[in-house]
């Protein structure tokens, strides 16, 4: 191990440090808000509703990130009209490509995850809702939503997790995120210890701090179904 | 069009390639599955460090960084090993090896929380009733561990499995020529680069669908006997 050349790098790991955490809680935020009502549509009993989301999802779900970073970036560049239209400015640039594919591909995840909350809130608790004469939106909003957020906690943590190391492709697409420049570091000194083991050491303190956020989310909103003491 | 179906056979003939890498890299990770999830439930305290260890390392980090470190990492350990043997013969890893091996290790630790939780849903007394009648450790765990462990299983199982082929798609970053590295020549030379990575998103669909269809069967094959 050469830590001098760590060292010497360190300025460069701690800019794709800030890159990979930049777009790791851009995507989150941004698919988390937009998965809420996808997934209230997914839930529907009307499959005009359901399934054009169910079809996003699947084909999001089932595909590679990577994949679908490859046919945002290079495949948008084939169509004369796409290039033509205002789009192309912001679809020229790497980033957004990589941005937009994380969005969808975290909203897909999210969707389900969320729907599988929802769809497993108790019958009781909604017949209780109509019962006092809630609206529809009153009852997803003070009784649907908030249990569904908190049986979703422990697998939105995972999926927060996988998103953040899912950021890593982007450094396949020039980004300089953590891998980006780790892949920089290892094409120019030939030393992939130092390069690639630095990012590793990296992503596990994103990664732990990541679960320990959410354990302390599940400490707070699990805490009725801790046993008593 | 006309372009495009000539590329098709190369690229289907990646494909093969990327599934036979993930076949061989599932392989490795049963194997290092199951040894880290009866190392965890050993209960002895080195053997149960190391496991966790492992599973807490190999899943904080991502895979992409994982199998680049494997591949330039690997060739490096590999010839410094090499030379200490005293040749000075130089080795390369093929990209197919590093891959297969690092991702099989990647998932290993995935397989280790499912086999690990699959083999304590498997009720104690059936195992002891094994023992009380004569059998050998090796015979209560081919006999009545195993065949119960795969139920619980399965589902983790198949999820882990279909992460893992999804994975395979990185393999073009450590020079393997698999469809995506082949779609990718494809789509430099016609300049149609969206219909090939829709190709390859359409194969990935199909592996999942066949995938899926394989798991359900093998979930009906191995609850029979048993509720919903």
């Amino acid at each position: 191990m050469d830590f001098g050349l760590i060292l010497q790098t360190l300025p460069d790991f701690l800019s794709g440090l800030w890159l990979t955490i930049l777009f790791t809680v851009s995507s989150l935020a941004i698919g988390l808000a937009l998965s809420v009502p996808l997934a209230i549509a997914r839930s529907s009993p009307n499959p005009l509703i359901n399934w054009p989301v169910f079809a996003y999802t699947y084909f999001f779900r089932g595909t590679p990130l990577f994949i679908q970073l490859l046919l945002i970036y290079y495949g948008s560049g084939q169509f004369e009209w796409v290039k033509a239209s205002w789009a192309w400015s912001v679809l020229q640039h790497a980033w957004f490509c990589a941005l937009l594919a994380f969005v969808l591909n975290t909203t897909a995840y999210t969707t389900e995850i969320l729907r599988g909350a929802i769809e497993a809130t108790p019958h009781g608790e909604i017949e209780a809702a109509k019962a006092s004469g809630m609206s529809r939106f009153l009852m997803f909003r003070r009784i649907i939503l908030p249990s569904a957020f908190r049986r979703a906690l422990p697998a939105y943590g995972n999926e927060c997790v996988f998103m953040m190391h899912g950021t890593s492709v982007a450094g396949l697409v020039t980004l300089m995120e953590l891998t980006g420049v780790a892949q920089v570091i290892q094409s120019r000194f030939y030393s992939p210890f130092e390069a690639f083991g630095t990012a590793a050491v990296f992503y596990m303190g994103l990664t732990f701090t990541i679960v320990a956020a959410f354990h302390a989310l599940e400490r707070r909103y699990h805490r009725h179904l801790r046993p008593r003491s | 069009m006309g372009e495009f179906w000539s590329y098709t056979p190369s690229i289907l003939a990646g494909t093969w390639i990327n599934v036979a890498c993930g076949l061989t890299a599932l392989v490795v990770s049963i194997i290092v599955g199951m040894a880290a999830a009866l190392a965890k439930l050993s209960g002895r305290p080195v053997l149960v460090g190391l496991a966790s260890g492992y599973t807490t390392i190999v899943r904080g980090i991502p895979d992409l960084v994982l199998l680049l470190l494997a591949y330039y990492g690997g060739q490096i350990v590999v010839n410094a090993i090499v030379e200490a043997l005293g040749s000075d013969e130089y080795y390369e890893i093929s990209p197919f090896t590093a891959g297969a091996l690092a991702i099989g290790f990647i998932y290993g630790a995935y397989m280790t929380e499912t086999f690990r939780g699959a083999i304590l849903a498997v009720p104690r007394g059936q195992l002891e009733a094994g023992y009380a009648y004569g059998m050998t450790a090796s015979q209560v765990t081919g006999r009545i561990l195993l065949p119960q462990m795969i139920r619980h299983a399965l589902p983790g199982f198949g999820n882990n499995w279909l992460v893992l082929i999804k994975a395979t798609a990185l393999l073009s970053a450590i020079q393997l020529e698999d469809m995506v590295r082949k779609a990718r020549l494809a789509a430099g030379s016609t300049h149609e680069p969206f219909n090939f990575y829709l190709f390859l998103a359409i194969i990935y669909l199909v592996i999942t669908a066949v995938s899926t269809w394989l798991l359900e069967l093998a979930r009906r094959r191995y609850s029979v006997g048993t509720q919903r």
